[in-house]
């Protein structure tokens, strides 16, 4: 017992809640933004696992870390570009629409690293992120290890989640972006295109996603394998709604769900006779349990799964 | 030039959009075949000869399809009343689950024709109980299903691992992790005899066929549906929306759950974590490409079965990996939507 607690002052555990935060923290922000605009993007588990893949794929064909990422983002984007055709202009099931995207996406991802990379005993690694060990302040006592020695990725979620903020709550962008979600025949009549805003929020959103998954691979790990994204992506649709579509308490969400499955690993080594299965399924049950004491506060985009067709009421 | 939608979609357009929704994903994926240097057509040569090409390949293909049916099934009943059940893999394990607990010695000694009627009722409910859980949550609380059906996934899958590990562990697995098997006198017998074919291919059908009398001939049925187009309008109408959506929920996660059951009497026996190669996700493409109808899923899931099973012996002949298989199913999912949308609109000039 005294233990467990222990646990809890260990610099170690909250060093590890800002890592295991990172992809949640990208995949959230991505969700948030397709869902403000109006587009729910079931796509997210898939888009985050070809991101690992593609992010990982490029640094292994000789690329360089940053460009990696930049080649996850560009085919997060990509597929976004797809689920936005599918969903916007041709106004299909969201739902449906997303969860081929899924399929389609990590379908995609398994089959050409399976093309282009031999597999031995043990997948193929490369030379991922180190941690910046900024001078001076990560030297600083339990703060110094916990916020000033993480990899770059991390301080890059964390500088996106000011930007969406800003952007959304601060910038003409940010309105009509709102107003697409809520109501887009006032975006309209404004002069503004709603149909091409939502494309450019998806596009968007999925390139976060990627890089989420693409952090997997690039930062947290050093090689790809299948089933990686283990229902990150469907944690970040939960944490969206408990968040109530604000990206700051998407944040928050992000590093609670991190702690309490950075607590989990820590308690299977020292509480002894309870099955680990039961430490990993908390995090799930714990997002069905958020979701319903938020669910009936929620504040939903008005336009969210309401495809927008001109001049149509 | 101008779009228009059809007031109703002729008989002909709805049996071609599939078809043109396959032809499609097969053209697309072809690049990719292309990519790993294998002739497209060669591949899907290799594949149709691996999935019918024998009478044992043919089998073994209809041994696939038979969980796709029940899972495409537990789709179509559930998305046409837009209750968004992606928990079909969930179910799945859990129905399986279940038929190993109940069907290893807890029943011993009952003729094998009722003791595989009480095992086929308890997949069933295991996976109805499954789903009624996030029915009930969004019914209550306003908790959409799409995620917590999603979660519930992972949860199943975990506990699946935790029970074979540990209270339904096999001791005679050798260490594998694996279930205790289901007693000898409740496997499913074989429907061709030395082949793994079982008798759970007439219960999927028979299960396709009530499914379509239910959606198309009770009131019920009917109540679902309208739930599903518009629920508001539906409640006006005097349609109870709680019944309704548990009703369909029951029914939707029963079918699930009882695939996971056949499964484990007709083909494995015990239940391992890796039981099911996608068989709920899988369902959504094959309820999906039948356009929610009954007797469309069982087409599709032959389809689907085909892509499987014929992707495997293409790979092992060509050397293109067989994921190229979840990438066509992936793609005519897709395509499948696209399709049903332009047979739904007619051009006007």
């Amino acid at each position: 017992m005294i233990e467990s607690l222990d646990l809890l002052f260990s610099a170690s555990l909250w060093a590890a809640v800002l890592r295991i935060a990172t992809p949640l923290i990208f995949g959230v922000l991505g969700a948030l933004l397709c869902e403000r605009a109006g587009v729910l993007n079931l796509g997210i588990e898939g888009i985050m696992t070809m991101g690992a893949m593609i992010g990982w794929l490029s640094v292994f064909l000789g690329a360089d870390l940053w460009t990696g990422l930049l080649v996850a983002a560009a085919a997060g984007a990509l597929i976004g570009l797809l689920h936005a055709l599918l969903t916007v202009p041709l106004g299909l099931s969201q739902h449906v629409s997303g969860l081929g995207i899924t399929l389609f996406a990590a379908a995609l991802a398994y089959y050409l690293y399976r093309l282009i990379v031999t597999v031995g005993e043990s997948p193929p690694t490369i030379e991922p992120f180190r941690p910046l060990d900024i001078p001076i302040l990560s030297d600083v006592p339990f703060l110094g290890p916990v916020l000033f020695a993480q990899t770059a990725p991390t301080y890059l979620a964390l500088i996106s989640v000011a930007i969406i903020a800003y952007v959304l709550a601060r910038t003409p962008l940010g309105l009509a972006i709102r107003m697409t979600g809520e109501n887009p025949h006032t975006v309209e009549s404004q002069g503004l295109d709603p149909t091409l805003i939502r494309i450019g929020c998806v596009m968007a959103g999925s390139a976060l996603m990627a890089l989420g998954g693409a952090f997997l691979t690039t930062a947290a790990f050093n090689s790809f394998f299948p089933e990686m994204v283990q229902g990150r992506g469907w944690i970040c649709i939960a944490l969206v709604v408990f968040s109530s579509w604000r990206p700051g308490k998407a944040l928050l969400g992000a590093l609670l769900f991190a702690f309490l499955d950075a607590y989990q690993l820590r308690l299977q080594a020292v509480v002894e006779g309870v099955p680990y299965q039961l430490f990993l399924m908390a995090p799930y049950l714990l997002s069905i349990v958020a979701l319903i004491l938020v669910a009936r506060r929620a504040r939903v985009p008005e336009a969210l799964m309401t495809p927008y067709r001109r001049g149509e009421r | 030039m101008r779009f228009e939608r059809r007031a109703r979609v002729p008989w002909s357009l709805a049996v071609a959009a599939p078809f043109a929704a396959i032809a499609a994903a097969l053209a697309l994926s072809a690049v990719l075949i292309l990519a790993a240097g294998v002739n497209p057509l060669l591949a899907y040569v290799e594949m149709l000869r691996g999935a019918l090409g024998s009478r044992l390949a043919v089998t073994e293909m209809l041994t696939r399809a038979v969980p796709l049916v029940l899972t495409g099934l537990a789709v179509a009943v559930a998305f046409r009343a837009r209750l968004w059940n992606i928990g079909g893999e969930g179910q799945f394990y859990l129905g399986a689950l279940a038929v190993a607990w109940v069907g290893h010695d807890l029943i011993s000694g009952l003729p094998p024709a009722a003791g595989i009627a009480v095992l086929t009722f308890v997949g069933m409910m295991a996976g109805a109980l499954l789903l009624s859980g996030p029915a009930y949550l969004r019914l209550r609380f306003g908790v959409d299903e799409v995620v917590t059906t999603l979660l519930m996934n992972f949860v199943v899958i975990l506990f699946v691992g935790l029970m074979i590990e540990g209270p339904l562990r096999d001791p005679l697995a050798f260490g594998w992790p694996q279930s205790v098997p289901v007693d000898g006198a409740y496997h499913l017998p074989d429907l061709i005899p030395n082949t793994r074919l079982h008798i759970g291919l007439l219960i999927a059908l028979a299960a396709a066929g009530i499914v379509w009398l239910i959606v198309a001939r009770t009131v019920f049925g009917t109540e679902a549906r309208a739930a599903g187009f518009n629920a508001r309008a539906a409640e006006f109408a005097g349609v109870s929306l709680p019944r309704t959506i548990i009703g369909v929920a029951l029914l939707s996660g029963g079918l699930a759950g009882l695939a996971g059951g056949i499964e484990v009497m007709g083909v494995t026996r015990g239940v391992t974590t890796t039981m099911s190669p996608g068989f709920g996700y899988a369902g959504i493409v094959v309820a999906m490409l039948a356009a929610l109808h009954p007797a469309g899923v069982v087409a599709a899931a032959v389809f689907v079965a085909t892509i499987f099973v014929g992707a495997d012996a293409m790979s092992r002949a060509t050397g293109v990996p067989s994921f190229i298989a979840d990438v066509i199913v992936a793609l005519a999912l897709l395509t499948m939507l696209v399709a049903l949308l332009f047979s739904s609109y007619r051009i006007r000039r």
